[in-house]
């Protein structure tokens, strides 16, 4: 089967075939997210210069921007997959949506939670209630929302079409997040990376900065389809395959 | 038209007419969603009278005094184009500095004075290590610009105040 053929492809939105190809691929992405991380975290907490206004609190930002930037961008992926799988009645792309909630969730909180920690040595204040910090609160309350809805219904297949019209309604917050500190006066600082504008920040606190988010987006890759395999073999437990696979290993 | 285009076009039509709503909603609370108000929005009389409001803007250089208490501080809040006078009794953020942001909870009194019962320190989006801070400012002094070298490090965030 050639790989640029319409069924190459197709034949991984069946959770049997994509079963085996998740597990495979798993240990690439944790080992990089562990690799990136500890680079990453040495680099910003111990090689990186101080900042000349923050000095060493600014180093919060490393864990702070990554997990904020996941925290919108795991949102995103999610309500596309649940949207494919409310049009397209796909089963993985609804599993998918499933398994990435959590992960997006514990970035959000994350990006809540150093906010909080840097917001006190250098605002005077954990939090305040302006645009940004309150619609990325809104955020976690989306994906606990999801969670929960999803949850509380017992069909699996009503569970996802009500959840997917959620994650769907709430995605209309993420350009909210990311716009607030532009189209309202808040307390917290403007993006430091703009696609119109040199970055605002010294090479070498940016590279480490990417260097933590491409860890977490590895990180949430390989937490994302290990769950997911969690999902496929729970929800196709009365399949064949599933079967054999399970009887095969007892 | 097969169901899933159906169910496609039910969706998309659906997240333009969420898109619009919040448009509107937005749009129509526009001012409430206002962290703080500027000097000149409190000339203007934008800012409510007789109850609490934040004012922000940059600490306008030379204008910090302190009285002998060590808590008083008076400081001028400006956004370059108007300026407020500020009075707060308390321990100051550690960010608090002349020439950079500051937002200040509290009432504005008859006499045009602004007396704070809180004040936090609003800091810019620009990253650097101490050494490139010092030569960026140098830089400018030499060469000869006519605005402090701490207002110019950040002038757009300034105006964005």
């Amino acid at each position: 089967m050639s790989i640029l053929s319409k069924e190459f492809w197709l034949q991984f939105s069946s959770p049997k075939t994509f079963y085996p190809v998740a597990g495979r691929m798993i240990p690439w992405f944790a080992g990089g997210a562990i690799l990136l991380t500890l680079v990453g975290l040495y680099i910003g907490l111990l090689a990186a210069p101080t900042d000349f206004q923050q000095g060493d609190a600014y180093r919060i930002i490393y864990i702070h921007v990554p997990a904020a930037w996941m925290s919108m961008f795991i949102y995103i992926v999610m309500s596309v997959y649940a949207g494919m799988g409310l049009v397209l009645n796909a089963r993985l792309s609804n599993m998918m949506a499933t398994a990435l909630a959590p992960t997006g969730a514990m970035f959000a909180f994350l990006a809540l939670w150093t906010g909080a920690l840097w917001g006190r040595p250098t605002w005077g204040a954990y939090w305040v209630w302006d645009a940004r910090l309150t619609s990325q609160l809104i955020l976690l309350f989306l994906y606990l929302g999801y969670i929960a809805l999803q949850a509380a219904i017992d069909d699996p297949r009503r569970a996802y079409r009500a959840s997917a019209v959620l994650a769907l309604v709430g995605v209309i917050n993420v350009p909210i997040i990311y716009f607030s500190v532009q189209w309202w006066n808040t307390l917290h600082q403007g993006s430091s990376i703009n696609i119109s504008q040199a970055p605002k920040m010294a090479s070498i606190m940016l590279t480490t900065m990417l260097i933590m988010s491409l860890a977490a987006w590895l990180y949430a890759i390989a937490i994302a389809l290990f769950r997911v395999r969690v999902i496929i073999l729970e929800r196709e437990r009365h399949s064949d395959w599933v079967r054999d696979l399970v009887g095969a290993r007892p | 038209m097969k169901t899933r285009h159906k169910r496609l076009a039910f969706v998309v039509a659906g997240l333009g007419a969420l898109s619009l709503i919040a448009y509107l909603i937005f749009n129509a609370f526009q001012g409430n969603l206002l962290y703080f108000f500027s000097p000149s929005d409190v000339v203007a009389k934008k800012a409510p009278i007789e109850k609490s409001f934040r004012l922000g803007g940059l600490v306008e250089v030379g204008s910090l005094k302190r009285e002998d208490d060590g808590l008083t501080a008076h400081f001028t809040v400006t956004d370059n184009v108007q300026r407020i006078n500020v009075t707060y009794k308390g321990i100051l953020p550690d960010l608090f500095k002349e020439g950079k942001g500051v937002v200040a909870q509290g009432k504005l009194e008859h006499d045009g004075m602004f007396r704070a019962s809180e004040v936090l320190a609003k800091h810019d989006e620009n990253y650097m290590p101490p050494e490139v801070a010092a030569s960026l400012k140098s830089a400018q002094n030499g060469a000869k610009s006519p605005a402090p070298a701490a207002n110019t490090v950040n002038t757009e965030g300034g105006r964005k105040l």
